[in-house]
């Protein structure tokens, strides 16, 4: 049994800094009112592709209390239209999108004309009164139309839908497939789901004429990308712009993006000179919060008559939407579909095909995990198709074909994947132990012959973390690669660490802050942590792809052990030995005799109110900044495996969840409290992607479930308990060791379930398809079986 | 539009405020007494964000008109820390992180209390069926679960304090 840790890193500490929360005072977006503040309401758009023939706003406005309609045209002599077309992706076409339609809009929902009045009720009511006369457009709504070679055009500028078509890996492929022993063919779906933030996205801005600044609050994930955009966009100086991002509640990628209606908002301000609220209201965050994961795609792969990887051979098509979401683009989410399949083995010959493709539907952009989920997927299904066709248990197959670390001499995957080191043989390992894999195949063959179908499903992973500069620098967008700490002694002895990085919920500042108190030994009361503010924060990325601890932690371990050799200095002078015999204990230093005296107060007291009683006469610095991000590393990749374990009705197509397992490596865990619940968390919403989120929208583009009565997402009761364990291989990127978690469960559970339900299908030789699997899609797949038969 | 005043007590404290027809209790008490702790997550009866307290039972906020609470007594999360049970669940939720963003808290708080009040010793399935009203997008409710069960532990075993 491993000795408790009870400080600093490694240790199970509770979030004291966030028990406001739990007795309900947190600060959202929406709790915050400023005087004079006006509401907005949006008239949105009712078609998938229409064009606006003329506006009425004269009802509205007569309405008391209504003090403006803007529409497109008025907006954008102030605000120019989203660019999203970054200069390093080969043949990416994304149209400008204005902060309101002009003339055509192309996804219902799109914001059209906004409506500003004293309160939210009355803007509502106003909104309605506003007449726009419609012309409706043809459209394309799904892959298949969006693809097809007589599609409407999504937008009028454009004359096909296709927006991205790129190749990973060789041209040609067909050797491998040629010599091989078999090969297993696919086909896969994915349904278009959307994050469901329990907090919808919300702003306030405040245009101040006098000073010439602008305030923005902002339930968001990077406060510095969305000053630059907001400059950008208004053309005002960056440094006259602050973005504050409060308590968020909940974000998930869909938070990271630069939405219209939400510059439509800060535009309208600047024109009011006004401060003005936008809340979203849950059906507007159904049609118009970043959607995801839409796709369909095929995969072959080959296999020697071992069961050894010969080749994959892949195409994705991945549905955008109408717009690239601004300023990363949709192209992510496609792009790593493609490239990570195949991750965690030696593949052997590689190929994937991707294309994005427009549609009139909403915008697709990040979340959680980021098309990995979708690679995880197809790879571990046509793991399990090969095994069952070389005749070897599933577990076996991935054992003989993970991949360790890149072949020597090599800089990268055949996909261009640049993977530092795995530790999947370790998880797996763990993993049989944990869940007692033999004896659960060997009760599952048991109850097959009663007719009872349970399934185990495994899937590995690779998670990209820490992802920095090497993604985003060369492909021309200009967001920060760094995180950022800026650490400072008070002279009581109590330290701030303004961090670049923004917590969600992750409890990311609690660890960092923890982190900091554990450096010198202090209780984590003694750290504050100061977060989400551009006017206190220094520069930096905020949250997304799982980078906060890998490296903001990072950054605020190297801060301390500078500010640590100041404060040696100043006490060595005192206690007339070497900075190198003295340590912190209970914030305190301790010398060669023991005890000095000299506690964070004392050193804080000294340099800030009594230099000269410093016997080197050198103050050192006060406030230390360091940022981090890996120089020669993309990103940090950490990995594991996920299992469960269930039972399929085959009458009802219902799916009973019996147990849930993984086995992550993320390198050091600073606390392991917050750890395993953010990954039981992210699995739950891979649960979700798995079972019941679908956005469905109709042939003719009208999202038909926009409430949470009908968008389904995972509640309590139908929740397994999940086992967590882990395999600590510390990354060599950075001093501290720790890799990302934020996505390791939404990457890994859609696959774990996809591959169980086939298992638990296979004595009725179905296999599902499509994403989400719902009791109707299992139900059509054990019947289209039987039929076969 | 009805500009009646409704009064009612909130948090111990008699109110009269002029309510229209058309507010729910969420946004009054949201808006009109700047008790933010309830939140709007759905605006369908769905996500239990907004859960708060009715002579005594818990109900959606959302789902309950303004002029419905009159002569009611509603309690809000910021006030009820002083509830013996509640403050034991906020313990526990604290002890086991049991919550991230820590918008669904305060609903799922308010469940949780619910369903001690008529259960000293819930099973695992109890706890997980009586929030299952609640969603919580963040955790995997596993250690919510554990707060709860905690929580329930604890009080009965310092019922005779």
């Amino acid at each position: 049994m491993t000795k408790m840790v009870t400080k600093g890193i490694g240790a199970p500490m509770p979030r004291e800094s966030a028990r406001r929360l739990v007795e309900g005072r947190g600060r959202y977006v929406d709790d915050i009112t400023l005087p004079g503040m006006l509401h907005i309401a949006f008239v949105r758009s009712p078609f998938a592709h229409g064009r606006i023939l003329g506006i009425d706003t004269a009802d509205a406005l007569e309405l008391p209390g209504v003090v403006a309609v803007i529409d497109g045209k008025e907006l954008a002599e102030i605000c120019a239209p989203f660019d999203t077309n970054p200069p390093g992706v080969p043949h990416h076409a994304s149209a400008p999108q204005p902060a309101l339609v002009i003339e055509e809009s192309c996804y219902q929902g799109q914001a059209v004309i906004a409506v500003i009045a004293e309160s939210r009720a009355l803007a509502e009511d106003a909104a309605e009164l506003v007449f726009v006369d419609w012309e409706e457009l043809p459209a394309a709504c799904s892959i298949e139309e969006a693809q097809s070679v007589d599609a409407a055009p999504v937008l009028s500028e454009f004359d096909n839908n296709l927006t991205l078509h790129h190749r990973f890996g060789a041209e040609d492929v067909s050797e491998a497939f040629e010599n091989a022993a078999h090969v297993v063919e696919a086909n896969f779906g994915f349904g278009r789901q959307t994050g469901v933030t329990l907090e919808p996205r919300g702003i306030i801005a405040h245009w101040d004429p006098r000073s010439e600044e602008l305030d923005v609050w902002q339930s968001h994930q990077v406060p510095w990308q969305m000053r630059e955009v907001y400059a950008m966009q208004l053309g005002l100086p960056s440094q006259s712009i602050r973005v504050t991002t409060p308590d968020v509640g909940g974000a998930f990628g869909l938070k990271l993006h630069a939405y219209a209606d939400e510059l439509a908002a800060v535009a309208v301000s600047k024109r009011l000179g006004r401060p003005v609220k936008y809340i979203v209201d849950r059906l507007e965050s159904f049609t118009s919060d970043a959607h995801a994961r839409e796709a369909k795609a095929t995969c072959r792969m080959a296999v020697d008559p071992e069961g050894h990887i010969l080749g994959i051979d892949a195409v994705v098509d991945s549905g955008f939407g109408a717009y690239a979401m601004h300023p990363r683009g949709s192209f992510g989410e496609a792009m790593q579909a493609a490239q990570m399949i195949g991750a965690p083995y030696k593949v052997g010959a590689f190929r994937a095909e991707v294309r994005g493709w427009r549609q009139n539907k909403a915008p697709s952009g990040a979340y959680r995990g980021v098309g990995q989920p979708i690679a995880c997927a197809i790879t571990e299904d046509m793991i399990d198709l090969a095994a069952r066709a070389v005749g070897i248990d599933p577990a076996e197959m991935r054992s003989i074909n993970y991949r360790s670390t890149l072949d020597e001499g090599t800089r990268a995957t055949q996909s261009g994947l640049v993977i530092e080191e795995l530790s999947l043989d370790a998880c797996l390992d763990k993993l049989m132990e944990a869940m007692d894999y033999k004896n659960l195949r060997a009760k599952q063959a048991a109850l097959r012959k009663k007719g009872i179908y349970r399934g185990i499903g495994l899937a590995s992973f690779v998670e990209l973390t820490g992802v920095g500069a090497g993604l985003y620098g060369p492909l021309g967008l200009p967001l920060a690669a760094n995180e950022a700490c800026r650490l400072t002694l008070q002279p009581d002895g109590s330290l701030t660490c303004a961090t670049s990085v923004t917590d969600q919920g992750q409890g990311t500042l609690s660890a960092i802050g923890q982190l900091i108190a554990g450096e010198f030994d202090v209780a984590p009361s003694m750290v504050r942590m100061i977060s989400g503010d551009t006017g206190r924060i220094p520069y930096g990325g905020g949250a997304w792809a799982s980078r906060g601890m890998a490296l903001g932690g990072e950054a605020a371990m190297q801060a301390c052990v500078r500010m640590r050799d100041g404060l040696f200095e100043v006490a060595a002078g005192i206690l007339q030995c070497e900075p190198n015999a003295l340590a912190f204990e209970n914030g305190e230093v301790i010398g060669p005799k023991g005890l000095s005296g000299l506690t964070l107060a004392e050193i804080g007291a000294l340099c800030h109110y009594r230099p000269y009683d410093i016997p080197t006469g050198q103050v050192p610095p006060m406030t230390i900044e360091e940022s981090f991000v890996p120089l020669n590393l993309p990103y940090i990749a950490s990995n594991g495996v996920h299992a469960v374990h269930l039972e399929i009705d085959s009458e009802l197509g219902t799916v009973e969840l019996l147990d849930y397992w993984v086995v992550d490596d993320c390198g050091t865990v600073v606390n392991p409290l917050l750890v395993d619940e953010q990954l039981r968390g992210g699995i739950v919403q891979g649960i979700g992607a798995a079972l019941y989120e679908e956005c469905v929208y109709s042939e003719d583009g009208q999202f038909t479930n926009g409430t949470l009565a009908d968008y389904v997402v995972p509640m309590a009761s139908e929740m397994p308990d999940i086992h967590v364990g882990h395999i600590i291989t510390p990354t060599r990127a950075s001093g501290l060791g720790a890799k990302g978690v934020g996505e390791a469960g939404t990457v890994g559970a859609p696959a774990a379930l996809r591959t169980a339900i086939s298992d638990a299908l296979s004595p009725l030789a179905a296999r599902v398809v499509k994403q989400p699997f719902t009791t109707h899609r299992i139900l059509e797949a054990a019947m289209a079986a039987e039929n076969a038969k | 539009m009805s500009e009646d005043a409704i009064r009612f007590t909130l948090n111990g404290r008699d109110v009269s405020v002029p309510a229209t027809t058309r507010g729910h209790l969420g946004d009054l008490l949201r808006h009109q007494f700047g008790e933010t702790g309830t939140h709007i997550g759905c605006e369908h009866g769905v996500c239990g964000a907004c859960n708060v307290v009715m002579d005594g039972v818990v109900v959606r906020s959302c789902l309950t008109l303004a002029v419905q609470v009159s002569g009611a007594e509603i309690e809000t999360i910021e006030h009820v820390g002083n509830d013996r049970d509640v403050a034991a669940l906020q313990d526990a939720f604290m002890a086991r992180n049991a919550f991230q963003c820590g918008y669904c808290t305060p609903g799922m708080i308010m469940s949780a209390r619910e369903l001690l009040a008529g259960n000293a010793a819930p099973r695992r399935e109890e706890i997980r069926d009586a929030i299952s009203g609640n969603l919580c997008r963040c955790t995997g409710y596993q250690a919510i679960v554990e707060a709860i069960s905690d929580a329930a532990e604890t009080l009965r075993e310092t019922a005779n304090d």
